[in-house]
């Protein structure tokens, strides 16, 4: 990637290149094209860093909200081991958030101001978890269906190039195969058990469709920014190749259990291999990451709560000597 | 007042617009590199790190995190300001050290000259 070191700020392309230093560029794209990772203690783009920062920031925001719609259903899940394995599987979701912010940390943002960027609303997070769990069945469908889609996306962005967000990438991916095959167990209990059981998760599917069809965002705009971004593995696929890759995987999983997937265009295009579908309602998904979704103001006024009650314990236990450094990796 | 259906949460009766004053440097504390032994006689080998405000409780954390699947018999925690660690751009110190044949078992053939030796002198 020697070739890409010159910087016309002039060129459009070449915008969020402008004023770095381009001998550094050169090394870091070459280290990047060679397979090798980036360190936090590297040098890196202005850009790169707040690309990474602004994605595991998110992904970390992702997990901790996510645990909110599951949780719903802990007190209430059906037997006692069942509450048990939603209880693990909640547990792992914020653990994936402290993996991530730990990450991000690296990159120079602190934790605090992590937190304070999404419960200010700043900060985004994963669109699907401004709905709600309104059944069990529900509870049933995120654990199987959107814990797939997230496994997609996650073994992708492991083959990054930020070395901490590869790590964390990689621990998350070994926990997140328990979730698929608790979800995916729940799932075939209800579908294969009485009429009830099967109405209820038929309906779960059908109310989460939308959601999981937005769940990997639009189709990517094709710009120099989304090329760059490819080049330095700060982006591994597109969101209409996940999208795919996700409906490759599971559609035939949900049609073996006889569930109806509310979508009459739905079915695969065999001559070039994909998979055709009504086009997802993205005003509808503008709406809903805007704050217009069922659950978007619940969701952020938890989380305040949650900090706000724990704020003086986290001040009795602070040392006055304590100072912070940046994680090591 | 939010009517959750998450009964935990509808019993905290919060209010949907309640604000709370932003979280402040140190509130999450400083962090702890976490090392963690599978079972005797592995190395300790690092995780991943964890915040808290001292080291007990940075080794409760660390077990919560590092430790809750699998093989664990032990972990250590340390200060991350108490780490000195090397420089990546300073990889070049490292850098002739697979020139080092001489360290290396298999810097030492002697094979060939053992049966040159066994050749030449047959009885
Ligand atoms: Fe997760
Ligand atoms: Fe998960």
């Amino acid at each position: 990637m020697y070739g890409n070191a010159y910087i016309d700020p002039n060129e459009k392309a070449n915008a969020m290149l402008a004023g770095e230093d381009p001998i550094k560029l050169a090394e870091f794209e070459a280290r990047i094209a060679r397979g090798e990772k980036i360190e936090p203690k590297d040098w890196m783009p202005k850009e790169y860093r707040k690309q990474l920062i602004r994605m595991i920031e998110q992904h970390g925001h992702s997990e901790i909200i996510g645990a909110l719609p599951e949780g719903t259903w802990i007190t209430r899940a059906p037997g006692f081991k069942r509450k048990l394995a939603l209880m693990a599987k909640v547990q792992d979701e914020v653990g994936h958030a402290q993996l991530l912010y730990s990450a991000a940390e690296t990159l120079g943002k602190s934790r605090e101001d992590m937190i304070n960027d999404l419960i200010t609303g700043k900060s985004k997070y994963s669109n699907v978890f401004n709905y709600p769990a309104y059944t069990w069945a529900d509870a049933c469908i995120i654990a199987w269906l959107i814990d797939a889609g997230a496994i997609i996306n996650q073994v992708a962005n492991a083959k990054g190039s930020y070395g901490p967000y590869c790590r964390a990438l990689d621990r998350i991916c070994t926990e997140e195969s328990f979730h698929l095959k608790y979800g995916h167990d729940n799932v075939v209990t209800l579908a294969t058990g009485t009429p009830i059981q099967r109405k209820m998760v038929q309906e779960a599917l059908t109310r989460w469709w939308p959601p999981i069809m937005h769940f990997f965002g639009p189709s990517d705009k094709i710009s120099s920014h989304t090329e760059i971004l490819m080049r330095w593995k700060v982006k591994m696929a597109s969101n209409d190749d996940m999208r795919q890759q996700f409906l490759n995987m599971y559609v035939p999983k949900i049609w073996d259990l006889g569930l109806v997937i509310p979508d009459a265009n739905l079915k695969k295009n065999e001559e070039i291999g994909k998979w055709d579908y009504t086009e997802p309602d993205w005003d509808e998904f503008k709406r809903v990451i805007n704050g217009g979704g069922p659950c978007n103001a619940e969701r952020l006024a938890v989380r305040r709560m949650a900090e706000e009650k724990g704020r003086w314990v986290r001040a009795a236990l602070l040392r006055k000597d304590e100072k912070y450094v940046t994680p090591l990796a | 007042m939010i009517n959750s259906l998450d009964p935990r949460i509808k019993r905290e009766q919060i209010n949907e617009d309640n604000t709370i004053a932003p979280l402040t440097e140190m509130d999450q504390f400083e962090t702890y590199e976490v090392f963690h032994q599978k079972k005797r006689g592995d190395q300790h080998v690092h995780v991943g790190i964890v915040h808290a405000p001292n080291a007990e409780m940075a080794l409760l954390f660390g077990k919560e995190q590092f430790g809750r699947r699998g093989l664990s018999v032990n972990i250590w925690v340390v200060k991350t300001s108490n780490v000195f660690a090397s420089d990546y751009d300073d990889a070049d110190i490292f850098e002739t050290v697979p020139e080092k044949q001489y360290r290396e078992a298999g810097g030492y053939k002697v094979m060939d000259k053992i049966n040159k030796y066994k050749k030449e002198n047959k009885a």
